[in-house]
């Protein structure tokens, strides 16, 4: 952080704690209370009484979409760091400037088209009639009889790599870039091949990056609701999907709760690894 | 050396980036096709028949997308104001001044990005249904704000902390008050950074699907929304047209990202 000049403080902390307050009160308003009602709600039975029946009732239906969840979720995550990291690495030790420039150029499209719109993009990439059918079909690599629909759980994690893997890369690339080059120059004058250096002298050096940025990704891809909603809507979906269902079709806020708090309790598991990092970088002076 | 091998691993570093722009353009070509196609029948590789017919009922006068483009950039528009009204004086405070437990603070704004919205966004719109808020504009953009603020927050709190403290204080010192001196050094100084965190919660409202899903229904239509309902509808044209609406800000975005995103903020990303 800057020097702060001590007239600015003059105020003193209550200023500064009158200024971060509203923002602090939207966040708690308009964040923090739904969250927490969703808690409560999941666990209170029509009476208000303490319950769990909602939770066996949201197990019951859907435990097959939880484990279709963390498995779509998971492998997409993975996906994605191995992507992130072959392209940061390539654009970190690649030794041909020209692919090096197009590489760069190029991966980033998709960083900020929306969800919904990757959605739709690969709704009709993917079709049985899709673009991808018949490009594998003329490069012989498919035969026509055998072309299927690849709107499954397939869809799902192309969807979600496509749209979330340029995001990893850049913060990965970003601090691949900002890394002492001479540790790197030196085991590649050592005839270190570069696979190699960047196994064991880069990625480590960027693992905290990484784990945020998958972490996101993680927890990001939980909550999404369009993307299964529009590539495979039917069972077994995603989670997201069957909350969306239980309250359009049956008003069913209880078991739409308990579905929440249970994809909660998944992203907790992520978020610990987040917030663990986020603390060390806050408390050594971020 | 034969040719051949020296060939060798340009050909393949070619097909390797020939196959990842396969990957990446071919889905967006695709797309385009299908906002341009006028008869698209199984099983023929490419439309039959290209025109603008779709184009014509997109943007007719009284057209839907019209409404709900319209519709989208208000609400942006007023998500940016809501939200950097409450984030400057908060990124004042985190980046300039002494704050009581300013690591606990900042790691509150980063909540709405680590813990997953669909148990907020569903229990908000249940809240909102029985004050009256579910439906309406005012309804969307306090849920858009509350999830723009975190990028605000840390954004505007980036900017604040990078500005040199010596200049304030040179205009404190022939007179200037704590105001004029923050209106005039301060503000224009952390201008840029706080221009990316506007760009930044405007995007983020225009490309908002769930939130407004749930506590939008059922008067209002977002251009995502609409381009959902296309789609979900079977009708491929529409939803593409206004597919590739939403993509030009979000791929100029994509393209200027680094001039507004230097290296020093993209690393504080997720700290």
């Amino acid at each position: 952080m800057a020097t702060s000049s001590n007239a600015t403080i003059g105020n003193g902390r209550l200023a500064a704690v009158a200024l971060v307050a509203p923002a602090l009160l939207v966040v708690a308003v308009f964040f923090v209370v739904p969250l927490v009602l969703s808690a409560v709600g999941a666990f209170r039975d029509a009476g208000g009484t303490f319950t769990l029946a909602h939770f066996d009732k949201a197990l019951d239906l859907y435990s097959r979409d939880l484990i279709f969840t963390v498995a779509i979720v998971v492998l997409s995550t993975v996906l994605i760091a191995v992507v992130a990291v072959a392209i940061a690495g390539y654009l970190t030790l690649g030794e041909n400037p020209k692919a090096v420039a197009v590489l760069r150029w190029l991966y980033r499209w998709p960083l900020f088209i929306p969800f919904v719109v990757a959605g739709q993009v690969m709704r009709t990439f993917l079709a049985k009639n899709g673009m991808l059918n018949h490009v594998l079909i003329a490069s012989g690599l498919l035969e026509p009889l055998q072309a299927d629909s690849w709107l499954d759980w397939r869809g799902i994690v192309v969807a979600f790599v496509w749209k979330q893997a340029p995001f990893v890369t850049l913060l990965l690339a970003g601090a691949m870039a900002s890394l002492e080059r001479q540790h790197i120059e030196a085991a590649r004058n050592l005839g270190a091949p570069r696979l190699r250096v960047l196994i064991d002298i880069v990625l480590p050096q960027v693992r905290g990056t990484l784990l945020v940025g998958l972490v996101l990704s993680f927890v990001t891809m939980l909550s999404v609701l369009s993307v299964p909603l529009m590539i495979n809507p039917n069972s077994p979906t995603m989670m997201t999907v069957d909350v969306a269902y239980r309250i359009n079709t049956h008003a069913d806020y209880a078991v739409a709760n308990a579905l929440c708090l249970l994809s909660l309790l998944l992203a907790a598991v992520g978020a610990a690894f987040y917030l663990r990092h986020a603390v060390k970088r806050v408390e050594s002076g971020g | 050396m034969t040719l051949a091998s020296r060939l060798g691993p340009n050909l393949v570093r070619a097909l390797v980036l020939a196959l990842l722009a396969f990957i990446i353009f071919g889905p967006l070509l695709n797309l385009v096709l299908w906002a341009f196609a006028e008869r698209w029948y199984f099983p023929s590789k490419l439309p039959s028949q290209y025109g603008f017919t779709f184009w014509q009922r997109v943007f007719a006068p009284r057209g839907n997308a019209i409404a709900s483009l319209g519709t989208s950039i208000w609400i942006a528009i007023l998500t940016v104001a809501f939200s950097l009204a409450v984030a400057i004086p908060a990124g004042y405070a985190l980046g300039r001044l002494k704050l009581p437990w300013r690591g606990a603070i900042l790691l509150a704004f980063l909540l709405p990005q680590a813990v997953p919205n669909l148990p907020v966004y569903v229990n908000i719109a249940q809240v909102f249904y029985q004050i009256g808020l579910a439906g309406t504009i005012t309804g969307v953009v306090l849920v858009h704000a509350s999830h723009g603020l975190v990028l605000a927050v840390w954004i505007a709190s980036a900017a604040f902390a990078s500005i040199d403290g010596s200049l304030e204080e040179a205009a404190r010192n022939i007179g200037a008050s704590a105001w004029t001196c923050f209106r005039t050094i301060t503000l224009p100084l952390a201008a840029p950074g706080l221009m990316a965190s506007a760009i930044f919660v405007f995007l983020e409202s225009l490309d908002e699907f769930t939130g407004t899903y749930f506590v939008g229904v059922p008067d209002i239509t977002t251009l995502p929304l609409l381009m959902f309902n296309a789609s979900m509808g079977g009708n491929y044209q529409i939803a593409s047209i206004t597919a590739l609406l939403l993509l030009v800000p979000s791929i100029g975005f994509m393209l200027v990202v680094e001039r507004f995103l230097k290296a020093d903020v993209l690393a504080m990303v997720g700290r």
